[in-house]
């Protein structure tokens, strides 16, 4: 094992070669140097903290490391996923990983996707002020008011297109005025969109007609039972199906 | 331009051979071809990377340094001293991990009537399920057959993937896209329903359903979602340290630990269903990884030192296009989906050097062999290596808007950092991806341990010794539903003796006595990331907190 003192010196070899420089932040209000170029999430971890909360997939997906900061001389607040967000000399930051907020439960089964679905579950988003918080927060950039101003009418197809990108982060609900879980309505809104505004693919169905009167049994226990050598053989001769190079068709909406 | 200068020479060369690349596709390789650049290239092949197993069901197998460490190290708890007899918890199902398997072995469970309680280690839904872009796989159109899904599963994993598995995966694939389209998935699809697929790696047909590039975290957003409408009991934050068996070997249970307040809970369980995915956070030969924090392979230490066999866990499945440039993004995932929508790779020269759709072990190989034997990768200023995918080349083939339409998460993901993948090409290298075997099942979801079912990535044989995209999302449905039956059925006719940590003393004794206990702890639960000194500074010392 290597004593503090090497690695320090180590270290700061390494950083006259690649990481020219130390900077100070503020962990929480406390202040730490470390070196530049790290996102939050690799700050901290310099810095010493051994992570549980505000952490997750480390790779911008799961919504674990919200995070919010300010820089020197500036009143604002800035909001950012730790794991995606680079650090800033003088940066002052703390993790919001857990923020209470109050999800609906219902039977999917039981709704229909129109009408006052939203406002039945979620009437608070009638309290909505229009003050754009939500949007300014979102660290995933998404129009978070426009899809609550669509959930107020109803909207489903819109609520599910304008939302598809939230991470379930907790920003947005975090700063709203009129206390409202985003994250949940638009939840709602993707699942009645897939359920009830997409059309159940026909192909699958009867694939699946197919299946269950067991017409790839025999093809598949024949496989099943094949050497090595008769599957390879098999496998060289497979026709492979020409990718697809026309123009993907539009979005349907 | 936001690459560095002494990449610039050879990003021209890249836009150079781009309007004759349009024309070229590379061939194939023979599968002799394929088999001389796996043994020379591929790092499951460095022999020196691996060491036999000292004890346990799989002794004298070779599996990565990394993985025997946690295999010949102590438990977390010390059977002497622990209390077994302190029932925290009592429930039919108890079900680790809330990744997708996990869910989905809950939500099937609980449609059996039974007590369900998931336990995982951090938020619920913080896995790699959730990271998934590209897509799952399923043989429902017709042109295609569960026969040929067959055929490509198979073949992808060179031919020894234990065959009841791998049918069971083809078969029931059309049901599990059925049920998620119920769910409320929101797939690709045409206006009349239509599945919108393409290819993936080693695919004969265009098979892979996606969500846009969220496809995981559609899914795992939906499945939790669903959960939560039927409330099923989870405990987040608490990890399974060890499982418990009964005086007759069955298993009976699991102790959690509690990473708040570090207590220790005891939960007796008719059944127990392993869900704790795979292994990146090994850093398997010092990889990067594309894995979530807690990809610490703690259901395969678990259920080895209870007695479970493991498979194929001498190989490891490199994701051929990891990041490589920028730095602070390193390991990141590119998802397969970008070849699949037709980038090439290409070398320092612009060259293609393989079909960028062959298996993944072949282009990882492939990768490797340019960067290295002939000398022809990308070189970033800190000395990385790496070679070209042609991002542009989507937009050129499909019509201007596919990659942002097709690909938001990735075009957000680099915009960060200044680059514009619909108009540069991205640095990619090969990264630790995913753990190719794991625990022995059958088509039953069950282990030879009575009372103990394993799903998903924690599970090895369905795969053979290698993964094709788009099939560990459905693995972790098909065998998460199946392990959800399973377990659930047999809890009602289940009956627990006295619970018991025996089988921990035992593997113990069984280390000490071939000299191989070392002096690590097991499972890890969560890697380390503080820095060295960070690190010595908490040396010598007892933790407060
Ligand atoms: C970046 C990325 C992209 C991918 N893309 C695709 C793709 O496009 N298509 C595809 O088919 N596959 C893809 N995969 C693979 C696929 O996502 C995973 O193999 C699969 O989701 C694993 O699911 P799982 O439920 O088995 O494990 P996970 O989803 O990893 O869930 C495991 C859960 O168990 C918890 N856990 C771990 N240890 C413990 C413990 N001791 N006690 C309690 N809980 C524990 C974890 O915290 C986690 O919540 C991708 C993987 C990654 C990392
Ligand atoms: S933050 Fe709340 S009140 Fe403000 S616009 Fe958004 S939803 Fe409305
Ligand atoms: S909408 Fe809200 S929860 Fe979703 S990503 Fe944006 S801030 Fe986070
Ligand atoms: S850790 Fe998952 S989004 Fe940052």
């Amino acid at each position: 094992m290597e004593t503090l003192v090497e690695v320090l010196e180590k270290q700061s070899e390494l950083n006259e070669a690649v990481q020219p420089r130390l900077i100070s932040i503020s962990i929480a209000g406390k202040r730490y140097a470390v070196p530049e170029g790290l996102t939050i999430l690799k700050a901290l971890e310099y810095a010493g903290y051994r992570l549980v909360r505000g952490v997750g997939c480390r790779g911008g997906f799961c919504g674990a490391c919200a995070t919010v900061y300010r820089v020197a001389d500036d009143y604002r607040l800035k909001i950012g996923l730790a794991c995606q967000t680079m650090i800033e000399e003088n940066m002052y930051l703390t993790q919001i990983p857990f923020y209470p907020a109050q999800k609906a439960t219902y039977d999917l089964r039981a709704l229909r996707p129109a009408g006052d679905v939203f406002i039945r579950f979620y009437p608070e988003i009638l309290r909505c002020l229009q003050c754009n918080t939500c949007r300014k927060v979102c660290p995933q950039d998404l129009d978070v008011m426009r899809y609550i101003a669509a959930a107020q009418r109803g909207e489903v197809d819109r609520v599910a297109d304008l939302s598809f990108d939230c991470l379930q982060c907790g920003l947005c609900a975090s700063r709203c005025p009129a206390e409202i879980a985003h994250y949940h309505v638009a939840q709602l809104g993707r699942r009645l969109y897939g359920r009830y505004r997409q059309p159940l693919a026909a192909h699958l169905s009867r694939r699946l007609a197919e299946i269950t009167e067991g017409q790839f049994d025999d093809e598949l226990s024949r496989l099943q039972r094949m050497s090595r050598q008769e599957l390879e053989s098999l496998y060289a001769q497979r026709e492979i199906e020409p990718e697809e190079t026309t123009p993907a068709k539009k979005d349907e909406d | 331009m936001p690459y560095p200068e002494c990449m610039h020479a050879s990003l021209l060369a890249v836009e150079a051979t781009r309007a004759r690349r349009l024309k070229e596709t590379m061939p194939r390789m023979s599968l002799a071809a394929k088999q001389q650049v796996l043994e020379s290239f591929h790092p499951d092949y460095r022999a020196e990377s691996f060491r036999p197993l000292a004890v346990g069901p799989n002794r004298g197998d070779r599996v990565p340094h990394e993985l025997a460490d946690l295999l010949e190290a102590r438990s977390r708890i010390d059977p002497a001293m622990f209390d077994v007899t302190r029932i925290d918890y009592d429930t039919d199902v108890l079900i680790l991990g809330g990744g997708g398997a996990g869910t989905a072995a809950a939500l099937t469970a609980a449609e059996q009537g039974v007590r369900v309680l998931l336990a995982t280690k951090l938020r619920w839904g913080d896995s790699n399920t959730i990271m998934a872009q590209g897509g799952i796989q399923a043989a429902d159109k017709e042109n295609d057959s569960p026969a040929q899904h067959y055929l490509d599963l198979v073949g992808g994993g060179g031919f020894v993937n234990i065959p009841e598995l791998a049918r069971a995966l083809v078969t029931d694939a059309p049901a599990i896209i059925r049920w998620l389209e119920e769910l409320g998935v929101m797939f690709d699809k045409e206006p009349d329903g239509t599945m919108r697929t393409v290819h993936g790696g080693g695919t004969s047909r265009r098979r892979m359903h996606s969500c846009r590039d969220y496809t995981g975290m559609e899914i795992m957003r939906v499945l939790r979602d669903e959960a939560r409408n039927r409330g099923i009991q989870v405990l987040e934050f608490s990890p399974a340290v060890e499982l418990l068996l009964d005086e007759s070997g069955q298993c009976a249970g699991a102790i959690l630990c509690d990473l708040e307040t570090e207590e220790f809970f005891v939960v007796r369980a008719r059944s127990t269903i392993i869900a704790t995915g795979g292994m990146g956070r090994l850093h398997v030969q010092g990889f990067p990884t594309t894995n979530h924090y807690g990809a610490t392979a703690d259901g395969i230490v678990l259920a080895y030192r209870a007695g479970a066999r493991l498979v194929f866990m001498d190989t490891v499945q490199y994701h051929p296009t990891g990041v490589a440039y920028p730095e602070q993004i390193l390991g990141q995932l590119v998802t397969e989906k970008v070849r699949g929508l037709g980038a090439q790779l290409l070398n320092v020269e612009g060259e293609q050097f393989v079909n960028e759709l062959e298996t993944r072990d072949l282009v990882s190989a492939a990768i490797i062999r340019e960067c290295t034997q002939r000398n022809r990768g990308v070189v970033t200023p800190t000395g990385m290596l790496g070679v070209w995918l042609d991002t542009p080349m989507i937009d050129i083939k499909r019509g201007p808007g596919t990659t942002a339409r097709a690909l938001p998460a990735m075009v957000r993901q680099y915009k960060r950092y200044g680059i514009d993948i619909t108009s540069e090409p991205i640095l990619v290298y090969p990264t630790q991806h995913y753990q190719n075997g794991g625990i022995l099942i059958n088509e039953r979801a069950e282990t030879s341990i009575p009372g103990l079912y394993v799903a998903g990535e924690a599970s090895g044989g369905v795969h053979g010794r290698n993964r094709l995209m788009g099939n560990s999302l459905l693995d972790i449905l098909v065998f998460g539903r199946r392990a959800g039956q399973t377990a659930a059925r047999a809890a009602l006719q289940t009956r627990l003796g006295a619970l018991t940590l025996r089988h921990v003393e035992q593997y113990h004794h069984a280390l000490a006595a071939t000299g191989s206990l070392n002096g690590l702890i097991a499972p890890m639960i969560l890697p380390d990331y503080t820095s060295p000194a960070s690190k010595i500074r908490r040396q010598g010392g007892i933790p407060i907190g």
